[in-house]
C-alpha cells in the first residue's frame, strides 16, 4: 500500500532518491544548514519545547496546530550544530510537512525516512532519530485535535 | 618528534599515546603524520574539520556489513591505502563527545597491530573551543600503500565464552549510565532501539560510567584522578588483567584506552559484544540492581 505524501515531501523523497548515496549525505547537509531558527517565543522559553530522546543527540520540538478549517500544523525545531545529522532530519521534516494540514502528516507513513535511501549510508541506527521525530510530531498532532 | 609533552601528559603510563590540540596543529602538516576525525554524527566533518584530517566513519568503514564483526584484513588495508595512511605512519585520530568514538577506531587500528595511534586529547571540541582553524573541503590525500596484516583480536577483544570464563577470576568493568547497569532501563538513556531483553550487569562488574574519565572540557583527567577512580573506587589493582564492557563496545573502547595508555594496564580487553549480546544471550547469569554482585557457582 502506497500511502500519499504531501506534494512537498513528496518532491525531497524525490530529489534524495535521485542521487547517489553519497550526494544524498551531501543533501542531508545542505538541509542541515537551512532548518530555521526558534522564533523568539519559543527560543526564550525551552520548556515549551518537548526533547526527543531517540535521537542521538539533543532535539527539541514543538507543533502549534491553528483553528482554520484544515487545522493547519506548525512544526519548531531546535538542534545544535555540532548535531548536523539530527539538524538535517528535522530540516527535511520541517521543509515537507510544516504548514500542510494535521490529516495529511497524520497520513504520512511511519517509515517515510526511510524512503530517503540513507539507510545504508547513516545506518539504520542512526535512521531511527528521524522515525522518531516523525512519531513524536504525530503523537502530538493527536493530542492537539 | 622529541617536543616536550605538557606535564599531564608526560605523567600517563604512556605519554606517547596522547597529543595535545598545540601538537596537531605544529604537526598536521608532517610527511609522517595522519590525522583522522572519527566522530558520532556522520556529518559532523564536512561541517568543519582539521585542515588535512581525513573522515573515518565506524558504523560504514570499519564494521562489516553482514556479520556481526569488524572488516577484515583486506578491506582494513584498502581503507588505510584509501585514507593515504602507510603501516609507519603515526596516526591521530580526534573526534566529538570526548573522543568517544576517536577511541573506537584506536582499538580497531590496534586489532591490526598499526603500531604508532594516538588520540588528541579534548578531541573536536577542544580544537574549536581554542578557536583554531577549521576547513569544509574534504581532505582528498594520496592513496598510500598498506600491507595485509592478519587481524589479532586476542589481546584486546574478549568474546562471551571469555568474559563468562572471567567471571570470579578477572576483574570486569561495566562502563554504562547507572541505570543500566542496575538494569532500570535495557538500553542506553536516547537510545532506546539498541535494547536488550535483559537488563542488568554480567555479575561481579565494577560500575564505572566512562564518562567519568573525561574532564568538563573533554579532555582526560590527570593520573592521579584517573587512578582515584579505577584503582581506590572500582578496586582494579596495579598488573591484573581486566575487561571493560558497555552496550556495543564503543563507550568501553575509550575505557579500554584510559586503563591501557593511561594507567598503564598491561592486558585490558574490550568485550565489543556487550550487553547487546549479555543481555541477548541465553541462560548467562545477569545481576540487577546497584551492588556488583557474587559469580555464580558452577
Amino acid at each position: 500500500m502506497v500511502t500519499t505524501l504531501p506534494t512537498t515531501l513528496a518532491e525531497i523523497v524525490d530529489d534524495f532518491q535521485n542521487v547517489t548515496e553519497r550526494e544524498r549525505l551531501e543533501l542531508l547537509l545542505e538541509f542541515s544548514r537551512e532548518l530555521p531558527e526558534l522564533p523568539a517565543r519559543l527560543a526564550d522559553h525551552p520548556e515549551l519545547l518537548e526533547q526527543v530522546v531517540e535521537c542521538q543527540s539533543p532535539l527539541f520540538l514543538t507543533i502549534e496546530v491553528d483553528d482554520d478549517a484544515d487545522r493547519t500544523v506548525n512544526l519548531f525545531f531546535s538542534a545544535p550544530p555540532e548535531a548536523p545529522t539530527t539538524r538535517g532530519f528535522a530540516s527535511v521534516l520541517n521543509e515537507g510537512l510544516n504548514g500542510q494540514p494535521a490529516q495529511i502528516i497524520l497520513d504520512v507513513p511511519d517509515d517515510m525516512p526511510e524512503q530517503l535511501g540513507l539507510t545504508r549510508a547513516i545506518t539504520p541506527l542512526r535512521m531511527r532519530g528521524m522515525t522518531a521525530m516523525l512519531g513524536r510530531i504525530k503523537r502530538k498532532i493527536r493530542e492537539a485535535l | 618528534m622529541t617536543e616536550t609533552a605538557p606535564e599531564k601528559i608526560s605523567e600517563y603510563a604512556h605519554p606517547d599515546r596522547l597529543v595535545t590540540t598545540q601538537w596537531v596543529a605544529e604537526h598536521s602538516a608532517d610527511a609522517n603524520v595522519v590525522i583522522v576525525e572519527s566522530d558520532e554524527d556522520i556529518l559532523l566533518y564536512e561541517t568543519g574539520h582539521i585542515p588535512g584530517a581525513v573522515k573515518i566513519d565506524w558504523h560504514t568503514d570499519l564494521n562489516d556489513d553482514v556479520t556481526r564483526d569488524y572488516i577484515n584484513s583486506e578491506q582494513f588495508a584498502e581503507l588505510m591505502a584509501s585514507k593515504g595512511i602507510s603501516r609507519d605512519t603515526t596516526i591521530v585520530v580526534y573526534g566529538d563527545k570526548s573522543n568517544w568514538w576517536a577511541a573506537y577506531a584506536m582499538w580497531v587500528f590496534t586489532l591490526f597491530g598499526h603500531e604508532d595511534v594516538r588520540l588528541m586529547d579534548g578531541g573536536r571540541d577542544k580544537w574549536i573551543a581554542e578557536g583554531r582553524e577549521l576547513v569544509t573541503e574534504r581532505t582528498a590525500r594520496e592513496r598510500a600503500e598498506y600491507p595485509v596484516v592478519e587481524r589479532n583480536d586476542a589481546p584486546i577483544r574478549a568474546y562471551l565464552p571469555q568474559v563468562n570464563d572471567a567471571i570470579g577470576s578477572i576483574p570486569l568493568i561495566d562502563v554504562r549510565s547507572p541505570e543500566e547497569y542496575s538494569g532500570a532501563r535495557t538500553h542506553m538513556p536516547a537510545y532506546p532501539e539498541e535494547g536488550a531483553l535483559r537488563g542488568g550487569h554480567i555479575p561481579t562488574a565494577a560500575s564505572v560510567p566512562w564518562a567519568r574519565a573525561a574532564a568538563e572540557d573533554g579532555t582526560f583527567k590527570s593520573r592521579a584522578e584517573l587512578e582515584a577512580i579505577y584503582l581506590d573506587e572500582a578496586g582494579l589493582k596495579p598488573g591484573e588483567d581486566v575487561i571493560a564492557y558497555c552496550r556495543i563496545g564503543e563507550r568501553s573502547s575509550h575505557t579500554w584506552f584510559v586503563l591501557k595508555h593511561l594507567l598503564g594496564f598491561e592486558n585490558v580487553r574490550n568485550y565489543d559484544g556487550s550487553w547487546t549480546e549479555w543481555g541477548n544471550a541465553v541462560r548467562m547469569p545477569i545481576v540487577k540492581g546497584t551492588e556488583p554482585g557474587d559469580a555464580p557457582q558452577r
